[in-house]
């Protein structure tokens, strides 16, 4: 790595992305679906939600360009709002198993000896917990408040992260500007908060970019189980689910929001696979 | 070799220990129990229902009685199937798991293995980029797709398999199952085994191989198959617990009478003994694969050593 140090790790990112045209497409089309998706239902005169009897099954056409569901509902404009809702529950949980990860990974680094190595079996016991049956319990439990099941989904993917920033933080403790902070009597807290985590950003950024589709994948799991969002709100999971119900006489019903959910998928992936490739000094052992 | 056995059995004891606490802890912490349904039942008849379980005990009571239950591999009677017992249910769903989980795996290493090393010596050309597209594709749709979409096509349209079911021992309805719980396997499978095929193919012992004037085939099956393989072991344990938990989709969309349709339903229904044993249960079964998997990789690559 010949970077010059004087670049912020935002700056190395654009930087690296430029020269990655496979992942710079992914974060535009991602741009575009998020943009779309905030902006689409504000245009359109269909709600959601409310039921229209007399437009039950309609094919696509011009007054409904996807198409419209069992109670007659327009089927772009509940693709739309299951695409915000799975954008939200993905960066949502993704930031709760982030902090959570870093968080765990820079305390245990930066403390070493006995304390480390328990936090790290402790993460190795979480390893082999079965985490779906454990979700699914909870999504049952908690009466699918939405946002815990958020929580339940962050909390159990902070795994990779935690690892990954603690491996980091080894290497980072032993660099000058740590010395010359402990030098000058900083506590332990505010050493990782301040001079550590913001250190750590571009392998945060690049397994957070890594853990957004597994969450959208895994609440479109719970959703299709019947156990996602409540019923007049959708998912692209639960869309996939009330999709794959009437296969048989409505396909365009399960085509729309199967494409987009994998469209996401993919982006998400090529995205994170690229910036690994450009940031992560380990990813070229 | 032993005492890795050894110390990896005795992790495994706590680990199995907080997954059966946070299960039973999870179920019986929140409010609510398996016997207050809608169906209105006198409530001394609940209660006597309750006490027969020994519901209405202290918790720690019913949890110590619980793990020492479960320390001699009895799991409870299930709440839901009335004079069903855990083991019973898990008994006659989990041969039907094992079954699909194991063919999608066989799937999933042949398709995967043979197109991710064919991509890899085919480099740059359609066998290369077409495998690579599918793949792609196969990491990108999730198992509840590619289902329905099987069933669209080769069920309603073509009418060549069944669109679901089961009936014990008959290939035509495990075909579509397998295929849908396999794919995804076989496009992670794919994807690795190219990329240790090109680095393989590219290492010294190769050269030499090609200077002696080896026939290509002898090379590949000989020389390169091996390291090739030994990276995918370590990646078959996570996608054996992989396989376990996305049967429980393939069992909803295929309405095939496995594990997992229980665990849904009990955990709907606070059906206890039956999820937190499941839940055990599968905590077990992974534990078990990831230890086969290391195993396995030492086997295959005498430079592991086995130590912590």
């Amino acid at each position: 790595m010949t970077q010059p140090p004087a670049r912020t790790p935002w700056q190395q990112v654009r930087a690296q992305l430029y020269q990655r045209p496979l992942a710079l497409s992914a974060l535009l089309v991602l741009v575009a679906i998020i943009l779309v998706a905030l902006l689409g239902p504000l245009f359109s005169s269909y709600n959601f939600a409310t039921p229209s009897w007399n437009e039950i099954y309609q094919a696509p056409s011009l007054r409904h360009w996807l198409g419209t569901d069992a109670l007659g509902r327009d089927q772009l404009v509940r693709i739309l709002w299951g695409c915000r809702i799975s954008l939200l529950v993905g960066v949502a949980a993704s930031l709760v198993s982030v902090i959570i990860g870093v968080l765990w990974g820079a305390t245990a680094g930066y403390a070493g000896g006995t304390a480390d190595s328990m936090m790290m079996r402790f993460v190795d016991i979480l390893y082999t917990v079965p985490f779906i049956p454990l979700v699914i319990v909870m999504t049952v439990l908690f009466g699918r408040n939405f946002l815990l099941v958020f929580v339940a989904i962050g909390a159990v993917s902070w795994l990779d992260i935690a690892r990954i920033v603690r491996g980091q933080t080894l290497s980072l403790k032993q660099r000058e500007f740590i010395e010359a902070a402990r030098a000058l009597g900083v506590r332990t807290p505010t050493m990782i908060i301040r001079h550590l985590v913001p250190n750590l950003i571009g392998v945060v950024i690049i397994y957070a970019t890594l853990t957004v589709p597994t969450v959208i994948l895994f609440e479109a799991f719970l959703s299709f189980l019947g156990l996602g969002v409540h019923a007049p709100l959708a998912s692209l999971g639960s869309l996939v689910s009330d999709g794959a119900d009437h296969l048989q006489s409505q396909p365009y019903l399960l085509t729309a929001p199967a494409v987009l959910l994998a469209l996401i998928i993919a982006c998400f992936s090529y995205l994170g696979d690229g910036l690994r490739d450009a940031l992560d000094p380990r990813a070229h052992h | 070799m032993l005492r890795f056995l050894i110390r990896r059995l005795l992790i495994a004891i706590p680990t199995m220990l907080l997954i059966a606490t946070l299960a039973f802890g999870l179920l019986h912490g929140t409010p609510g129990g398996p016997f207050d349904s809608a169906k209105r039942i006198p409530p001394a008849i609940q209660h006597s229902i309750e006490a027969k379980y020994h519901l209405n005990d202290p918790l720690w009571q019913q949890y110590a009685r619980y793990l020492s239950d479960l320390a001699r591999g009895d799991l409870g009677p299930s709440y839901q199937y009335r004079d069903t017992s855990v083991n019973e249910l898990i008994r006659q769903g989990l041969p039907v798991d094992a079954l699909i989980g194991s063919l999608a795996m066989l799937f999933a290493i042949l398709l995967g293995g043979f197109f991710g090393i064919l991509a890899a010596v085919r480099r740059g050309g359609a066998w290369d980029h077409i495998p690579m597209f599918f793949a792609a594709l196969g990491i990108a749709v999730p198992v509840f797709v590619i289902g329905p979409l099987l069933i669209l096509v080769f069920a309603i349209e073509l009418h060549w398999l069944p669109a679901g079911d089961w009936e014990p021992g008959s290939v035509r309805f495990m075909i579509l199952p397998v295929i849908s719980l396999g794919f995804p396997y076989a496009a992670y499978i794919a994807r690795m085994a190219r990329s240790e095929m090109i680095e393989v193919l590219g290492s010294p012992f190769i050269r030499t191989a090609r200077a002696k004037g080896l026939p290509e085939r002898t090379i590949l099956l000989r020389h390169a198959l091996r390291p090739v393989l030994t990276p995918l072991v370590s990646f078959l344990g996570p996608a054996f617990a992989g396989v376990l938990t996305g049967s429980i989709i393939i069992e909803s969309v295929f309405g095939l009478p496995g594990i997992g349709r229980y665990f849904v339903t009990g955990a709907l229904n606070r059906d206890y003994t039956l999820v937190v044993g499941i839940t055990v249960l599968y905590g077990a079964l992974i534990i078990g694969f990831n230890l086969l998997a290391d195993l396995c990789y030492a086997w295959l690559d005498p430079r592991v050593r086995l130590h912590s």
